[in-house]
């Protein structure tokens, strides 16, 4: 989709005057049945997850794996080297399996250590972070969403997306400078 | 799903003192916070950092000065080989659990009133762990050697020992810096976002932009923000108790008197606490007055953060307590002596005025209301537990290694100047560091204290669902 003057569209976004008009503005538009749609606000708002129709955030498996792979990694290197490579007998203390119980803290630490960098990294990559740069900068208001302002953005790549329903949308649910975003 | 009315939720049957005093809004917190990093720094600013940079470039010489002659220029000798330079490595690694507990403990709890000081708690964590680092690696001598720590087959192929408690110590330390780092970094974004949003030059636009790494505040990227946060304070939540527990096997799994003990490992967490909380007030009470923060670290905050500082220590006071009953009752020689040595040896008054007067009686004063609304007299016993707590790790360092089992062993620990001028200059690098982060980074969490302002909840001010609410805070039911 093109403006009159030549751009692409990126979206149509809206500025709401507090968190409880924006929350309540994104049940029309979820109600409304758009997919590519979002919010913005200076902090996580309680229940906006619902509101939005989103799920559970998966990041949670993603940290598991980590974890298992921590643990896992750990027990190699303990016990490769200590139990198999290179027996390393110290004050005559036996290196059979039964000496497992000191392997113990720093399995539980490489756990801990794997499952922090699988949280850190999933939410980036599940964000699509880190970007330079992005279309929805274009709009001069919005600098003020990591300050005090509360926005809503349907996208044009959403397959409801009309220009005037997203407009009667945007205005019916209070939004308020609604505008057009564009690509570049 | 939400419908219907959950509408008053505004109105509580029990209304609690706000967290943010005199009903600042958003914007006021995003100025006033930003505020410090844009402004151009107060003239203590740069009186503080020319003082503590000078302290802490004696703590650097000190440090070349060690590693390039050796470690006998510490005053470490038999029976005392381990002295001021293990005391400083316990002493500042338990400052940083204090931020740990803050921002990941108190988090899973739901005290909201942690968003006020958890970055500044946090990033006290990472300097202290960077002090506390730096004594073990000097400590073995040759420091270019210290990577035959890390995990790989150094010599003819041996690894390293993964049974000892020196190595555990070792992946315990690094994971909890690195963890640190990576939590501290993630409450970051937000605020780094906010202040790409306000930068006005073109190179502080790059640099936040840079570390914002693209963040707008998303919906959908809260969403997976929210959890990963949540985790990273479920993972450092068990990190930071095995971290101090593992510092204390370093001791507890010898069989030296006053440190074979199993209390150890809860006797040296609660201690940590105790400790950091007492450092995160020294940081933040001189922080409050100078950048005029009063509206967001309150009365409250102070007055709860005594109260864990009176409850650790408790804790640490039983722990005391404790030592010397399970030393009488074990009815060993050794172990009693010790003891009896603790309190009437050659470091009596190391005891009288560090554990019993600095840990065990000066907190008591937190019982009062009075004394904890009063920011003198928490200064005064956060000064107090600072230096009891170093006091109290090496009593329990020194106090169990210079009378050895057999009097002909016997001998005393006398600090060199390197000794005392190289944790001096720990702590000139450790409050150097601090004076940049506040110079450079946010201090405290907008995005998260703007979660506790009453105009955050989506169903503030409103009575049926599609009535929108005033911004600001003005409205209140």
């Amino acid at each position: 989709m093109r403006t009159p003057s030549g751009h692409n569209v990126y979206a149509m976004a809206a500025e709401y005057p507090s968190a409880a008009a924006l929350y309540e503005a994104a049940k029309v538009v979820r109600d409304a049945g758009f997919k590519r749609w979002d919010v913005h606000s200076p902090y996580p708002i309680h229940g906006m997850d619902e509101a939005m129709g989103l799920k559970k955030s998966w990041l949670s498996a993603v940290v598991l794996a980590g974890g298992i792979s921590g643990l896992l990694t750990a027990a190699t290197m303990e016990f490769g080297p200590s139990s198999f490579l290179y027996p390393l007998t110290v004050h005559g203390k036996p290196t059979n399996f039964f000496t497992v119980p000191a392997f113990f803290p720093i399995m539980f630490e490489l756990t801990i250590l794997f499952s922090a960098f699988a949280a850190f990294f999933a939410m980036f990559i599940m964000n699509g972070l880190p970007r330079l740069h992005h279309p929805i900068f274009n709009w001069e208001r919005f600098s003020r969403a990591t300050n005090d302002a509360f926005f809503l953005v349907i996208e044009a790549r959403d397959p409801r997306f009309t220009e005037i329903e997203a407009r009667n949308l945007l205005e019916k649910s209070g939004g308020q400078h609604i505008t057009i975003i564009h690509e570049d | 799903m939400i419908k219907g009315k959950a509408a008053t939720t505004v109105e509580r049957p029990l209304a609690r003192v706000p967290l943010v005093l005199n009903k600042r809004n958003f914007s006021w917190l995003t100025e006033r916070i930003s505020g410090v990093v844009e402004n151009p720094a107060p003239r203590w600013w740069w009186v503080s950092f020319t003082i503590t940079g000078t302290v802490a470039m004696f703590g650097m010489f000190c440090l070349g000065y060690q590693i390039s002659t050796g470690v006998g220029t510490w005053g470490l000798n038999h029976p005392v080989g381990w002295a001021w330079d293990i005391t400083n490595f316990v002493f500042w690694i338990g400052i940083g659990h204090a931020g740990t507990l803050i921002s990941a403990i108190l988090f899973l709890l739901h005290q909201k009133w942690r968003t006020s000081i958890n970055r500044s708690a946090e990033a006290m964590t990472l300097f202290a762990v960077m002090c506390a680092a730096i004594f073990p690696g000097v400590h073995v001598g040759r420091a270019w050697m210290a990577w035959f720590m890390a995990p790989v087959p150094t010599y003819y192929g041996i690894w390293q020992n993964f049974r000892s408690p020196l190595m555990w110590d070792v992946f315990a330390v690094s994971t909890y810096f690195t963890v640190s780092v990576l939590f501290w970094y993630t409450g970051l974004i937000p605020d780094l976002a906010t202040l790409r949003d306000r930068a006005t030059s073109k190179i502080k636009k790059f640099l936040f932009g840079f570390f914002a790494c693209g963040w707008r505040g998303s919906n959908r990227n809260w969403r997976h923000y929210e959890m990963a946060y949540l985790l990273l304070a479920g993972l450092a939540t068990p990190l930071v108790l095995s971290v101090h527990s593992v510092v204390s096997f370093d001791f507890a799994t010898s069989i030296l008197p006053t440190w074979h003990t199993t209390i150890f490992p809860p006797y040296f967490v609660a201690g940590a606490i105790f400790g950091g909380f007492a450092m995160v007030l020294t940081l933040m009470l001189p922080a409050r007055a100078m950048f005029k923060l009063h509206d967001i670290i309150t009365p409250q905050h102070i007055d709860k953060m005594a109260k864990i500082i009176l409850l650790t220590g408790s804790f640490v006071t039983y722990a005391y307590v404790m030592e010397f009953f399970t030393a009488w009752y074990s009815g060993n020689a050794y172990e009693r002596f010790a003891f009896w040595n603790r309190v009437f040896g050659p470091y009596w008054w190391y005891w009288w005025v560090g554990m019993l007067f600095c840990n065990m009686l000066s907190p008591q004063l937190f019982w009062f209301r009075w004394c904890r609304r009063n920011v003198y007299v928490v200064y005064f016993v956060c000064m107090c537990v600072n230096a009891g707590m170093w006091f109290e790790r090496f009593i329990i360092i020194v106090g169990g290694l210079h009378r050895d089992f057999l009097p002909s062993s016997w001998g005393l620990f006398i600090p060199t100047w390197v000794d005392i001028w190289t944790f001096i200059g720990t702590l000139g690098i450790f409050t150097s560091l601090f004076l940049l982060f506040i110079r450079f980074l946010p201090m405290i969490a907008m995005s998260e204290v703007k979660i506790t302002l009453p105009e955050a909840d989506p169903h503030y001010g409103s009575t049926n669902g599609q009535q929108p609410a005033a911004a600001g805070g003005k409205e209140r039911m």
